[in-house]
């Protein structure tokens, strides 16, 4: 081995144009922002205010930041998967060799599930939650800071494999035996494996943190069943992560152990047995869906109540109807593999379990139906995504139940029809539930609403783009097209191919709105700004504090005797009360060393993909040290003296008297 | 959790009290751990007795584990970390159990 | 009561007034409770290892089997020193809880001393078998045994090293309170390997050499 183990200079895809042309066009990017950033003298306020900021605010909008870049990454793979099947017809090779192309889908699904829709949900998560349960942070600040760099390592190692090496070409699944050495030799799967590593130890991180916070940091009087909805989803979906995220933990180490150490867990050789890789993958996989999936509903309840002005229907059957589908989440797994041909009675039981799972879904379904029954519907862009998601996630679920029946599995296991079924579900419920997130607490989190009508095209371009590009998918998938082809010679796919491929197309128009909306949003800020930290008239506790919140959050401790809290505390004229007697609020401090762990970390990950085993060991105890240093030092926190928090109240709350007027 | 509560009691009593509880349960840990060794190496009952026996003794010996050295109860202070073990109970024997159904069932076809 | 008996301890401890509950809340209650909730995902960790030794400890593709090679009188007194190491373990958190400063290191240097001697033996264990050619890459289920046991071992080592770094700790700083929330936190982790520890005498040991 030499210095640099695997890695030289060939490397670098030199020989590949469209990479080269991308990597070329992300360093301009990259310089000009680079640049901006001097020129601003911005270098300063983003180490200091943000990189080691453990404000959970903050990270929230990291978070959301790292998932829309990435988002523009996974969606450019989505676009070229779809020109390429749109060229490639006929017997045509298309403009993507096949192991580009691989590498292509591969890349799209983890980037989308991992670094796309995890770092949205959580984003959210942490703006929000600890604003919801009346708390000044999360239980454990610096954690929160350390889980965001672990994130950002996994889509950092993620991203150097565009230009050094190359990505898996397994799938976003990684099944063994391709994903064993023999089979795939490249650094591909291990840059998989790593990145997947990395950031699903933050996530984990995060789902312990989250946990202790709702169970500790909650306001005075705020009972279990009181906690509002979006942060219960929340929780069931941390108690998800803590359950499913060390399973995945455990499949890739070992997947690991047989590649770098010549292990058999799931070797042909050696009396290894592939099947148990793809069991623990799904018994992960499939939980990792709801983790993505409830809070997006929590989301939904907390926009159709708010913008129908009315208590949300039956909390009680929402909040038990999600606790439902955690557990029964854990035991349907199967019906991700039902072909590989377990006995009858287990395909049943699986089969079973699954259809089961739509039945609180179904009562979640039904309790925004009886929100908006009777009330006075206002038609904001969130509440648009909310009527989208409900549509298209009903017909998502519904080709779900039918693929839950083992013997119509067979047929459509691995076929368009699976691919169009779960984007149904994802897209239609996840992302439309994370950009109904986006722009409703938009404004509490920036101090400014969004552009409605650039939101509203973004949203109907996104909606038509989605049927459009997937409905043909279950056709196609009827006509017996199955999944990860690079070009195809059948006449009678191409109409339908086509029609995707424009789909495709209008979902970028609609991203593009999106981000044409934040730019005229930012534009016109003067003129939409929220001075009254309550834009929509909120039943919540977020929706009493400032827009952006102080950095501590409430000034002073609220007390919770209800649901809709905020609502209660209106409506009893408690809410932007003047105080005379501030205490002082006890701060954590912003501290470099999660940043500093996660470079290190970051090192060792490169490391061991290249098998460059100094860098790996560096960069292990780099890590090691720094934390040491952060245990060992007693510099951790601060007071905010009363006059000062009764200084920024006070501007606040004459703000807000103003803003009523 | 009452472990770090106690900063406050130096009473020697409180002292004998906890030393006591450790012991009670390090002299059920051992019985516990000698029982199924024993029955294994001396073969003393038949395959399915020791079997059993085994694996009760194992599960009885987890519980006095989590009451004697991990403290859980279901006091105010004890039940989180107990209904949170009680559910990753739950999770493993959902997870490892049907993974091992599935996995033998589709042994057992391809025999 | 508990609150009553930190919020003393916070006025012995940074000199200043209670401000608010937050001064409770980011104390060791919540250090207790994230780290036995980290515990639990380590708890799924184990499980998921364990279900893949259940599946593949019969593929041994031609070599040895558990009956082969498996030692009981060995794994016992493995057993004897990591169960032994628990109680003293638990002697060291209570004199800590008493401020018994010296008594307090000298049951973690014997429990130090017996986490060795069981690293030592499993370390001279897999040693032994590697060199007979029974080593991790033999077959599917020498890798889950070595994967499985060496798991376990790899966690003791992460707590003898926290071990050290604690008594270094005690020594110098004394026992305040976060070098006792530490040890708490240590004793979860000490105790939660003994009953891995439990499950794999019974399930790898045991049933394997039965």
């Amino acid at each position: 081995m030499s210095f640099l183990g695997k890695l030289t200079l060939e490397s670098i895809p030199y020989h590949e144009p469209i990479i080269m042309v991308t990597l070329a066009v992300v360093a301009v990017i990259g310089v000009i922002i680079a640049a901006l950033i001097t020129k601003y003298k911005k270098w300063g306020v983003l180490w200091n205010d943000w990189f080691t900021s453990v404000d959970h605010k903050r990270l929230g909008i990291m978070y959301i930041v790292l998932a829309l870049v990435m988002l523009i990454r996974g969606f450019s793979d989505a676009i070229m998967m779809r020109t390429q099947q749109a060229l490639a017809i006929n017997g045509a090779a298309g403009y993507l060799p096949p192991e580009h192309y691989d590498q292509i889908f591969t890349a799209h699904g983890v980037i989308m599930i991992i670094f796309m829709a995890m770092p949205f949900m959580i984003g959210l998560m942490n703006l929000v939650v600890p604003l919801q349960i009346g708390a000044r942070d999360v239980a454990f600040p610096f954690l929160n800071n350390l889980s965001f760099w672990l994130t950002a390592s996994g889509a950092v190692l993620i991203n150097i494999s565009l230009g050094l090496g190359e990505f898996a070409k397994t799938g976003w699944v990684a099944y063994p035996p391709l994903s064993e050495l023999s089979f795939s030799p490249g650094v591909g799967v291990d840059y998989y494996i790593w990145a997947l590593q990395i950031s699903g130890i933050g996530t984990t991180l995060t789902g312990v943190n989250f946990i202790a916070t709702v169970l500790k940091m909650r306001a005075p009087g705020m009972k279990l069943m009181q906690m509002p909805i979006f942060t219960w989803t929340c929780t069931w979906a941390n108690i998800l992560i803590v359950a499913s995220f060390p399973i995945l933990t455990a499949v890739l180490a070992m997947l690991t152990l047989d590649r770098y150490l010549g292990f058999h867990f799931f070797t042909n050789a050696g009396g290894g047995n592939a099947m148990m890789y793809i069991n623990l993958f799904w018994a992960w996989g499939h939980p990792e869906v709801y983790i993505l999936i409830l809070p997006a509903f929590g989301i939904f309840s907390e926009v159709i109540s708010t913008f129908t002005s009315k208590r949300l229907f039956g909390y009680k059957s929402m909040v038990w109807a999600s606790g439902a589908i955690s557990i029964l989440g854990f035991i349907v797994w199967l019906h991700h593999f039902f072909t590989m041909g377990s006995s009858a009675n287990v395909n049943a039981f699986f089969g079973v379990m699954t259809m089961v799972i739509a039945v609180p879904t179904g009562v979640k379904l039904f309790n925004w139906l009886f929100t908006i029954y009777r009330g006075r519907l206002r038609l904001t862009v969130p509440v648009l995504w909310t009527l989208g998601f409900m549509t298209t996630f009903t017909i998502g679920g519904m080709t779900g139940v039918l693929l839950a029946v083992p013997g119509a599995d067979y047929v459509l296991h691995n076929s368009l029809f699976l691919i169009a079924h779960f984007h149904n579900t994802i897209i239609g419920g996840a992302v439309f539930g994370y950009l109904a997130g986006f722009a409703y607490w938009f404004p509490k989190a920036m101090g400014f609403k969004l552009n409605e009508r650039l939101g509203k095209a973004a949203f109907w371009c996104w909606q038509v783009g989605f049927y459009v590009a997937f409905m043909p998918l279950y056709v196609l998938g009827f006509l017996g097209m199955t999944r990860r082809i690079s070009h195809t010679d059948n006449p009678d796919w191409n109409f339908w191919i086509y029609f995707a491929a424009v789909g495709a197309f209008i979902i970028f128009a609609g991203i593009i709105l999106q981000f044409v909306q934040l730019y005229v949003s930012f534009r016109d800020r003067e003129q939409n700004l929220d001075t009254t930290g309550d834009p929509w008239n909120g039943h919540t506790l977020e929706w009493s504090t400032s827009s952006p919140p102080q950095f501590y959050n409430f000034a002073k401790d609220p007390h919770v005797s209800d649901i809709d809290c905020f609502t209660d505390m209106k409506e009893k004229g408690e809410a932007y009360q003047r105080h005379d007697n501030y205490e002082p609020i006890h701060m954590p401090k912003n501290t470099a060393s999660g940043i500093l762990m996660a470079i290190g970390i970051t090192a060792a990950g490169f490391a061991a993909i290249w098998h460059i085993l100094w860098l790996a060991i560096v960069g292990m105890l780099g890590a090691f040290v720094v934390f040491l240093f952060r245990a060992y030092s007693n510099d951790h926190d601060y007071y905010v003296q009363p006059d000062e928090v009764a200084k920024i109240e006070n501007t606040h709350l004459d703000k807000v008297a103003r803003g009523l007027i | 959790m009452s472990q770090v509560d106690t900063l406050d009691s130096h009473s020697s009593a409180d002292l004998m009290a906890s030393v006591k509880s450790y012991l009670v349960g390090f002299i059920m840990s051992v019985v516990l751990t000698a029982i199924p060794f024993w029955a294994v190496i001396t073969h003393h009952f038949d395959t399915p007795i020791t079997l059993a026996l085994v694996l009760v003794t194992a599960i009885v010996q987890i519980v006095v584990h989590l009451k004697y050295f991990l403290h859980l109860d279901f006091s105010e202070e004890g039940k989180l970390n107990t209904f949170s073990f009680l559910f990753t109970a739950l999770i493993i024997v959902m997870v490892v159990g049907l993974s091992v159904w599935i996995i033998y069932a589709a042994n057992d076809l391809m025999m | 009561m508990s609150i009553a008996i930190r919020a003393d301890l916070d006025l012995a401890h940074t000199g200043e007034p209670l401000a608010n509950r937050d001064e409770h809340h980011d104390t060791s209650d919540n250090t207790l409770l994230g780290f036995w909730l980290y515990l639990m995902t380590d708890c799924i960790l184990f499980a998921s290892v364990f279900a893949t030794y259940a599946v593949l400890y019969m593929n041994t593709d031609g070599g040895v089997s558990g009956k082969d090679i498996f030692e009981l009188n060995f794994v016992l007194i493995e057993t004897a020193a990591l169960l032994v190491s628990s109680i003293t373990f638990g002697f060291a958190l209570i004199c800590a809880k008493h401020q018994k400063r010296a008594a307090t290191l000298i049951w973690l240097l014997i429990t130090f001393a017996l986490g060795c001697a069981f690293i030592g033996m499993e370390i001279y264990e897999f040693h032994h078998l590697i060199e007979q050619g029974n080593g991790p890459q033999r077959s599917a289920f020498l890798s889950s045994f070595f994967a499985l046991v060496g798991m376990h071992g790899l966690h003791v080592t992460a707590g003898l090293i926290w071990m050290a770094i604690m008594m270094l700790e005690v020594v110098k700083t004394g026992l305040n309170k976060r070098s006792i929330t530490r040890l708490s936190c240590l004793s979860l982790f000490w105790h939660f390997l003994d009953i891995v520890w439990i499950c794999v005498f019974t399930v790898v040991y045991l049933l394997g050499a039965m």
